[in-house]
Parts: structure tokens; sequence; C-alpha cells
């Protein structure tokens, strides 16, 4: 995967979708993109559909928790890989805590109908237009959203460890 | 595709099926403790009389929060956990952790550690295959060939003993190689087992592959069209039996692949007869592997030279005060890892096994997300199954080789 296709298609993604792409990074050969949240289902629409790039598969979907990131605080990250061309690229969109929804892309690529139901279940991120969103590893009656920062995997109550000495989190 | 089928032989699946008496709807359970599923998963079935009129899945019923744990754990405390997920391949999972880990810090792997991975995969995948695809056996009622393949199976858990020690869950190798080079009784070993196993292989082979009744039995059973299989994110062999050559081996060679001449079987129809045949196939083109991977082993060490992160032999803790250091940070997890974030995939048992790890500097990943390739393409399984019978719903979930530790993480 040389260079030149990863800054040919952030090229082609900013002649297409002037302003929505936000930022741009590279990672070990991958293009990461920021896109706006709002339009991340028409870039990921249209680059199945077009020819030139044919980015056809959705490899993993997931989202990832940033707490101290205002208004930013979750990003669903997409995963897309081209078969033909051998191209990885990695989208991502933030969305503020407090209004998580972006909308999904099961309509674009089936796969994403379980994945999105995982990060629902794990991180509360609401997939708008979903048919089945429902918590799908964790039981249905669970109020909280499990892999989100705030919740330490130590049981919080405990004082006989502090885990400011096995971990990362600093007891609660 | 019809008129490939019609070339072939192939017929359009001819089902004798009997209606209910009172033409109504029964729901039942298939799972999530029922023998045939091999695992925990539950199906509610609609069904009338034998015929699957919709079926509504439910998993996560041994979900262990593996990337909620993972968050916590030193990195070479995350390796045990990969064992977990398809624990009938857990020395892929293993090396496949290792060398995320080994891609985000920059490490170089000497080749000969390259080939070892590659003998330590081989022989992973083997085992995977012969476990789905004498189950594909025993569910069409051949239960001959599961307990010869299982004594095969055996043998190359005798060969992961010699290497580290454990058999089924594995935590084989470390970050930046093995412990320890391959034993000459490994080697007395593994020459014994490509010497007998082919012809062992090749009897369950001629058991199974033009025998008349496992033929009607899965021909045309659980078929998935290519297009659909990539919609639902098919990988690996279930994939390649729906016809496409996708493979993580081939596309985005990873432990020096690029090294070995192997091919890339392919089925037609996608059906459970095609995944069977794919898979036999994978079983003799990964002993050819193996076969050259021993043949060409280059010279060198065991092991990448990354004392931070590899943990010393225990005879140089005693005496060396370096070793005694680093045997230190890394066992109480002081050792950080530079920040970024990174995606590696290796070719599992059931295709592409994927990493993606988000470090923010700490001795701890800040996310660690599982692209667990059961979890993705069970989701297609009602699909697969509506409109068949019962007893081929059986059929189909083993043959996608659906593993329970994978699916729910």
């Amino acid at each position: 995967m040389g260079n030149n296709k990863t800054e040919e298609i952030i090229e082609f993604l900013n002649e297409n979708f002037p302003g929505s792409i936000l930022a741009t990074e590279n990672s070990f050969g991958i293009p990461i993109i920021e896109v706006d949240s709002a339009m991340a289902h028409k870039i990921i629409k249209f680059l199945k559909d077009d020819s030139r790039f044919a980015i056809n598969f959705l490899t993993l979907l997931g989202a990832v928790h940033y707490p101290d990131q205002k208004d930013r605080e979750l990003v669903v990250v997409y995963h897309l890989h081209s078969w033909t061309q051998n191209l990885k690229i990695r989208l991502k969109a933030f969305l503020p805590i407090s209004n998580p929804v972006i909308r999904t892309v099961s309509d674009i690529h089936l796969c994403a109908n379980w994945m999105e139901r995982e990060t629902y279940d794990f991180y509360g991120v609401i997939f708008e237009g979903h048919t089945n969103l429902k918590r799908i590893l964790n039981e249905d009656s669970m109020d909280y959203f499990p892999l989100r920062k705030e919740y330490a995997l130590e049981d919080a109550t405990r004082e006989d460890k502090d885990d400011r000495f096995f971990g990362r989190f600093k007891a609660q | 595709m019809d008129e490939l089928n019609k070339q072939l032989g192939y017929k359009e699946k001819e089902y004798m099926t009997i209606d209910s008496i009172d033409g109504e709807i029964a729901t039942i359970n298939f799972g999530p403790t029922h023998p045939a599923t091999h695992g925990i998963f539950q199906n509610i079935l609609k069904v009338n009389g034998e015929k699957i009129i919709s079926s509504e899945q439910t998993v996560g019923y041994i979900h262990r929060a593996f990337e909620k744990l993972a968050e916590r754990r030193p990195y070479n405390q995350i390796t045990p956990i990969t064992d977990r997920l398809n624990y009938c391949s857990s020395p892929i999972n293993n090396i496949g952790w290792h060398m995320t880990v080994e891609k985000l810090i920059g490490a170089e792997i000497p080749k000969r550690v390259d080939y070892m991975r590659v003998i330590v995969m081989e022989l992973a995948r083997i085992a995977d295959h012969l476990i789905c695809n004498s189950v594909v056996g025993v569910d069409t009622g051949a239960l001959t060939g599961f307990t010869y393949m299982f004594q095969e199976r055996e043998k190359i858990y005798e060969l992961y003993e010699e290497i580290c020690g454990a058999r089924l869950t594995t935590n084989i190798g470390r970050i930046g190689g093995f412990e320890r080079d391959f034993s000459p009784v490994f080697h007395s070993k593994i020459k014994k087992f490509l010497k007998e196993f082919p012809k062992i292989f090749g009897e369950f082979t001629s058991l199974l592959s033009r025998n008349r009744i496992f033929m009607d039995r899965t021909i045309g059973v659980g078929a998935i069209s290519a297009e659909r299989a990539m919609e639902y994110g098919f990988v690996g062999p279930n994939l390649r039996a729906a016809g496409v050559d996708y493979d993580v081996r081939v596309m985005n060679p990873y432990s020096s692949y690029q090294d070995f001449q192997f091919d890339i079987p392919v089925g037609i129809q996608g059906d459970t007869y095609d995944r069977f045949m794919v898979r036999q196939e994978e079983i003799r083109q990964s002993l050819s592997i193996i076969q050259q991977a021993l043949d060409a082993m280059p010279e060198g060490s065991y092991k990448a030279d990354i004392p931070e992160f590899y943990l010393p032999p225990k005879e140089e803790v005693y005496n060396n005060m370096e070793a005694l250091i680093y045997h230190f940070k890394i066992v109480m997890g002081e050792t950080n890892i530079p920040a970024g974030e990174v995606y590696f995939s290796v070719e599992g048992g059931n295709g592409e096994l994927g990493y993606y790890l988000i470090s923010d500097g700490g001795r701890s990943p800040y996310r660690l997300q599982f692209r667990r390739p059961c979890f993705i393409y069970y989701q297609a399984f009602p699909e697969m199954i509506t409109g068949q019978v019962l007893s081929d719903a059986v059929l189909t979930l083993s043959s996608l080789n659906v593993i329970a530790g994978e699916l729910d993480a």
C-alpha cells in the first residue's frame, strides 16, 4: 500500500465532500480520516459505490470513549477495506456523549448490524435507522454502558486495594 | 451460476418435508445447551413441521468482557485472554496479539521467529479445521471419522505441549518470539506427524468426500452466494467456499508468508459441502507450508532483541542485573508502550482475526477491540437456514465453525 493511494483518497474525499473531512492522519500506512458525523453515512456509501476505490468491505466497527474531550467524548470508528485495491482506511466520527446519535450504516454494509448493536450495548451510541437496535452481548435489563471509562473494572466499593498500583484507573 | 451447477451435476435441493398436521407453526428452542449446537448459543426457531420459517438468535451466554479486562492488563497478561477467543486455534490468536504489539513498538523480528510462528499457526489451522470437519461428519451421522481425527488433533496438541507446555489454551510464545527454540523432541515428533498424518487424513477424506449419504446431506445445504457472503462480512474458509479468494496471508502477508508457496482453495456454491472441501484442502496446504518452513528454517535467534518487552530466561534473572530489572518490570507490568493506534489482522481458523489497539502510552491498552470473525458472520445464519429443515440447520451451524468463545468474547 503506497502512500500515493492514501493521499489520493484523502484528496478524492476532500473534492467530493468539501468541509466534511475534518482531520487526517497516517498511522502505519493507513489513513485515519476524521469526518463530520452527519456525513459519515454518505461518505461510506459513496466510497462503496465509487468504481475507482471500491471500498467494499467493512472490516470492523466500534467505538472509543475519551471522557476528557468536551463534546467529542465518543468516537465511532469504521475500518474499511477495498479488496480490489487492497486499500485500508479508517473513518472516525466524533459524537458528544450527551447526544450520541449517528446514522446507521447497516443499510450499506449488512455486517454492520451486529457490530452497531455491540457498539450500542457497550458505549450507548444510538444508530439512527437501525432496524433492531437492542443489546446483544449483555442482558437486556442492564441500565449502563459498561465500556465507558467511568466504570472501573474493580468493584468501586473495595477499600483494601489501591487501584493505582494495579491499573490505570484511580480508585473511585 | 445455475448453468455451472447444471454442468457439475448439482441439482436444486429437493426437500421431502412434512408439514405439521394441523398447519400450526411451532416455536422451538435450538440451544442454548443443545448437544448439536457445539457451544452455547440459542436459536428460537419457528417451524412448520420440519421446515424452518424464521429464526432469532441470542448470543452472549459466555460473554466475559475481554475488551474491558484488557484495558487494565499489562500487554503480556492479555495473551491468555486471546487464548479464549477461538479456543480451537489459540496459537493463532496468541501470535496475532504478539504481532500487534510488535507492530506498535516497531520491533524487528528475526526471520527464524517468523518461520517458527508459521509452523505453529499452520498446526493450529489444521487442528481447527480438523475439529470443524470431523464435527460436520458427526452431524451427518458419521462418528467414525471424528474419533480418528481427534486422535490426530491430540498429536498436534502434543506438539504444542513440546513448545510451550500447554495444550488447549496455549499462551504460546511471547512478545518478540518464543521462550525457547524448538526442541529435538519437537522436531522428531513433527517429522513423524508429517509422515503419518497425510495417510490417516486421506482415509478420513475418502470416508466422507465422495460418500453418497454425506454428499446428499451437505450439497446445497446452507448455501450463501458470494455477494451475500461479502455483505455479511464473511471471511476465511466460509467466504472462500462461496468463491471469493480473500485470504489475509496473501493479501497482506505477515510473518513471512510471502516466502511460501501455497494455493487458496475456493468453492463454488458456498454450501456446507464446499465449506467442508475448502477446509479439507486448506489442511493439505497447511501441511505443505509446514514442510516448506521446516526445510527452509533460517538460522538465527528464536527471539527478538527487545529486552524491555521480552521476558528474560530464568537463569539470567538470577545472575544478571539487567535481566532482573527487566523481569521485574515486565512481570509487574511497568513497561510502557508507545502511544499510537494500530490495526493488525491475521488469518485465523475462521478468517480475518483482527486486533485494533489504541495505546495512550500507558502500561495497558487504552482500548483493545477484537475483530472476531464468528461474531460478524454468524448474523447470516437465519438467512441461511430459513426454508430448510431442522436437521440441516445443525449442519449449517457446524460447518460455519461458530466458536462460542469467539462469538461472545
